[in-house]
This record gives structure tokens, C-alpha cells and sequence, in this order.
């Protein structure tokens, strides 16, 4: 079968050696047992992401987004623009959004485009890889490529914000989405029900800013997850992992618990369940070790 | 009151939702929010706003300029988006807070110091320096802003995650010496500088 192709913005948490290397890392066999193609978009640029409206303008963010769209419409024509970031995902897709729907916004931010010799025409559309995995290769498939079922796993689907706000996936309810769930027992492993942590947001960008807010909502989430019997949290979210994993033992050592749940990618139960090895599925890139999850990918 | 200040609210006469309508980006739905207060109660950090979004949209009509623009409130924003799906009247509420927070910043009205306001300015100049985050010159940014001594507190207080990181190979120290980065670093730069001077075009061409 002919892979699917797509224009691939990686997104600067992405990068060798950055806070979510080891994301891309496990989307590699994912893709290839699922027959799709991620072409990765020559030269892109950052996103501006959800703290750059703070400095930079309407415009200047646009036009960052703009520069991306543009590179994939020229090098990688035809082709869906895909991200595995929220926050890449979300700012892209605003931007065309907007792009589109306003003459005057368009015709500016071309005429700032010029200046990096490029134009835009407005016909990439962004989308979440996730809606790839959904929409274009279906539950069925991506149970059909498992050969190492995730047995007695209780994992806890954590969505978070921007992959579920305010676009969604699938068009599944903001408050209730279920397709994390269902990515999860696509695996073979059980997903915690009830679990009321679900979309609640990390604190995001102010996990640096507002230590103390953020550490607050993070402590519900690894809280809960705890309270559920969860083994595991899992997220399509590079900055809800990196949260929730990384300040895990700033709240134990200021608030005295003594927390310790791994928190992974759902690629990365993919890979494990496609007979990808520690390596191929990114385990080997976390602070608090997923172990139960290692153990079936040794 | 600065300078450029001056020129902001010369032609509104003292018309606040007015300038917000014409200058802060998605300002024109302000008039639209009917006081439920669903935002206020949807904010995952809620209690910590001097205004909540409701409030501040009442604020803006009832023409509370200094208040609104010199509160820290709009900086409490997460970028979660649950006011923004919640809204029964479909404000882009999160867009709006963005757009308050900025217009303020760029006005120069903004609390000095607010740690949200300090890291949103770092991080956008060290995106679009090479046109690629790099996380480790950010996050020393982000410890060293306040000092020398208090960056190295910072810093130590940091240490184990830091280097957890480095062992998980998701931090690494070579970025000090650049890093990643765009090929067409020049024309990003000069794309971007054509941006701004489009919207301070537009921006004295308003009123």
C-alpha cells in the first residue's frame, strides 16, 4: 500500500535533544506500521506558541505562522500540514484560519512575507496527528498492528488543553472527550474511567512564571490519577507531559507527597504495542520511569 | 504617562471600549459579553485574577482604563481555552485577554516585574533571534532574569530536574553555543520587522 503523505511541522520541543525529543522518537515506528509519511517541512520556524502574544502582535505571529504554511505549500504541495504539538497545531491552524477569512490580514502578512522572498495562497490545512491517526487510519487499523498487547496496564488518559481546545478532535465534546480512552484500550491496555482530571489544564507556559498556581493543578491531576487506580498517565500533550512528569518532585518536596507516576506519549504505548523496542518508543527519554511499560518493550 | 500612551487615548476622549474596539486584537467583541461570569468560573486560575475576564469586560465599558491595562490580570492567563468554548455568546475570550495583556505591555502600562510579562517577552525574543526555540538559553533567561545571585539560586534550586533532563537526553547543554536554528535567519528577521511596521501603521491610522 501507498503511505499517506503528509508536510510535517516537528515544532521546536521536537528537536534532537530538546524537552520532547524522545515524542518524535516514538512516532517513528507508529507511522511506519500505519503507513503514513510525515515529510518534514524544509527550514520551518517556531510558532510563537501560546506565550508569544505577550511581545510579538497579532501580525508578527501570524506571519510567523504564515512563513510555515507558505514553505509547505511551495516544497510539499497537496500535502495536509501535520503537527504533533498542540501548541504548533493550534497556533498554525488559528492563523490559516484567520488568514482565510480576512482579505485585508492575508494581503498584509503577504507583504511581510515578501521580505523572507515567500507567498501564501492559504491552501495547507493544519491538522493534529492525532486526527490523522483518527480520521484517516481509524481505530480498526491501529488495532489491527498490534502484536504486543498492553495487558493489565491502568492507564489514565490525560488530555489537557489545546489538543482539545478549542478545536477538538473529531469532533468529540470538550468536556468529555473520548478518544484518548479509546486510543488506550486500542492497545489492549484499560482505561480508567471516571477519571475527573481529564482536561485540566497543567498551567502551561506559567508552569515557569506561576510555579506555585501551576504546581497546584498538577497536583490534582497526578492526584487523581492516583485515586483512580491508574498505573500511568498518558497525553497527547508535549508541555502537559513535561509538566506533569518534570515538577512531580518539586511538590513532593515542598508538600510532602511522595508522587511517582510516569506520564507517556500515546505514541508511545503504540510503539510499545507495535513491537517497538525501549529505544524506538522514546522510554529511555523520561525522569520518572515508566517501568511497567519498559519492561513489555525489553 | 509616556509618550506613546498620549498618543493611544488622544483620540478616544476617554472612550475606553472604544480604543479597545479599534486597537486591541478581537477587542470589537467586548460589547457582545452579557455579564453570565461562565469565564470567571471556567478559569482554571480563577481566583488568582484581580478582575476576572467578566469583570474586565465591564471594567472596559464602564471606561476603567488605567485599571484594566495596569492590572496583572490578563497575564493569569493559561492559554487553556475553556472560556473561549464555554462563552454561550462565543467570545474569543482567551484571544481577548492576549490582546489586553499586550496592548498593555506595548503601551507601557503593564506591572513592571510580572513574571508572565518577563518570560512571554524572553521567549518571543529568543524564538525569533534564530527562528527556533532554544530551551536551555531560555530557561537560564527565565532563572537569570532578576540578578546574577538570583539566577544561581535559581539555577541550583533547578539542578535535579536540570540534570534528570540531560540524562533523559531531553536538555542539552551544547544548545549554549546556538544550537538549533533556521537557515533563513535574515529574512525572518526582516519579515517580522516588516510586521511591526505594518501594525504601527495601522495603528496610527485608527480613530
Amino acid at each position: 500500500m501507498a503511505k499517506k503523505q503528509y508536510a510535517f511541522y516537528p515544532g521546536c520541543s521536537s528537536q534532537k535533544g530538546a524537552s520532547a525529543s524522545n515524542f518524535v522518537t516514538s512516532i517513528g515506528l507508529m507511522c511506519d506500521k500505519l503507513d503514513i509519511q510525515l515529510n518534514e517541512i524544509p527550514d520551518w520556524n517556531c510558532c510563537g506558541a501560546s506565550i508569544g502574544y505577550g511581545e510579538g502582535g497579532e501580525l508578527p505571529r501570524l506571519v510567523l505562522n504564515a512563513r510555515n504554511l507558505a514553505l509547505a505549500e511551495q516544497h510539499l504541495p497537496g500535502q495536509d500540514m501535520v503537527s504533533g504539538c498542540p501548541a504548533c497545531w493550534l497556533a498554525t491552524r488559528e492563523a490559516a484560519e484567520r488568514l482565510n477569512k480576512f482579505d485585508d490580514l492575508m494581503a498584509e502578512t503577504n507583504e511581510a512575507l515578501k521580505e523572507a522572498g515567500l507567498n501564501l495562497k492559504g491552501s495547507v490545512k493544519p491538522r493534529h496527528i492525532v486526527e490523522v491517526l483518527i480520521e484517516d487510519v481509524g481505530f480498526n487499523a491501529m488495532k489491527q498492528a498490534v502484536v504486543k498487547p498492553l495487558k493489565d496496564m491502568k492507564i489514565a488518559g490525560y488530555v489537557g488543553c489545546q489538543t482539545n481546545r478549542p478545536f477538538g478532535i473529531a469532533g468529540e465534546s470538550f468536556e468529555n472527550p473520548l478518544y484518548l480512552d479509546k486510543m488506550i484500550e486500542t492497545v489492549g491496555a484499560e482505561a480508567v474511567t471516571g477519571y475527573d482530571q481529564k482536561v485540566t489544564c497543567c498551567g502551561g507556559a506559567l508552569a515557569f512564571s506561576e510555579p506555585e498556581k501551576s504546581q497546584k493543578q498538577i497536583r490534582d491531576i497526578v492526584e487523581s490519577a492516583y485515586d483512580h487506580g491508574a498505573e500511568m498517565i498518558v497525553t497527547p500533550c508535549q508541555l502537559c507531559q513535561a509538566n506533569v512528569e518534570i515538577y512531580q518532585s518539586e511538590i513532593n518536596k515542598k508538600q510532602g507527597t511522595k508522587f511517582a507516576m510516569p506520564v507517556v506519549y500515546y505514541s508511545q504505548l503504540m510503539s510499545v504495542a507495535y513491537g517497538g523496542g525501549i529505544k524506538e518508543a522514546g522510554l529511555d527519554g523520561h525522569i520518572i520511569q515508566p517501568k511497567k511499560l519498559q519492561d513489555i518493550a525489553r | 504617562m509616556s509618550e506613546q500612551n498620549q498618543q493611544a487615548i488622544a483620540p478616544y476622549h476617554n472612550n475606553f471600549l472604544k480604543e479597545v474596539e479599534e486597537r486591541v486584537e478581537d477587542g470589537a467583541w467586548v460589547k457582545m459579553c452579557m455579564q453570565c461570569g461562565v469565564c470567571a468560573g471556567s478559569c482554571p486560575l480563577g481566583d488568582a485574577w484581580e478582575h476576572t475576564p467578566q469583570k474586565i469586560f465591564m471594567m472596559i465599558r464602564a471606561g476603567k482604563r488605567e485599571e484594566v491595562l495596569k492590572s496583572d490580570s490578563m497575564w493569569m492567563c493559561t492559554s487553556c481555552y475553556n472560556c473561549i468554548v464555554r462563552c454561550p455568546r462565543k467570545l474569543p475570550i482567551t484571544h481577548i485577554m492576549h490582546g489586553l495583556a499586550h496592548y498593555a505591555h506595548r503601551l507601557g502600562l503593564a506591572p513592571k516585574g510580572q513574571p508572565t510579562r518577563d518570560i512571554a517577552k524572553l521567549f518571543w525574543v529568543n524564538s525569533v533571534k534564530t527562528g527556533r526555540v532554544n530551551e536551555l538559553k531560555f530557561s537560564l533567561a527565565m532563572y537569570f532574569k532578576d540578578g546574577f545571585i538570583q539566577g544561581i539560586r535559581n539555577a541550583l534550586a533547578m539542578q535535579a530536574i536540570g540534570l534528570g533532563l540531560m540524562k533523559a537526553k531531553r536538555l542539552n547543554p551544547m544548545e549554549i553555543f546556538g544550537g538549533h536554528k533556521c537557515k533563513d535567519q535574515g529574512g525572518i528577521r526582516k519579515m517580522i520587522a516588516k510586521a511591526r511596521e505594518i501594525e504601527e501603521r495601522k495603528q496610527a491610522h485608527t480613530a
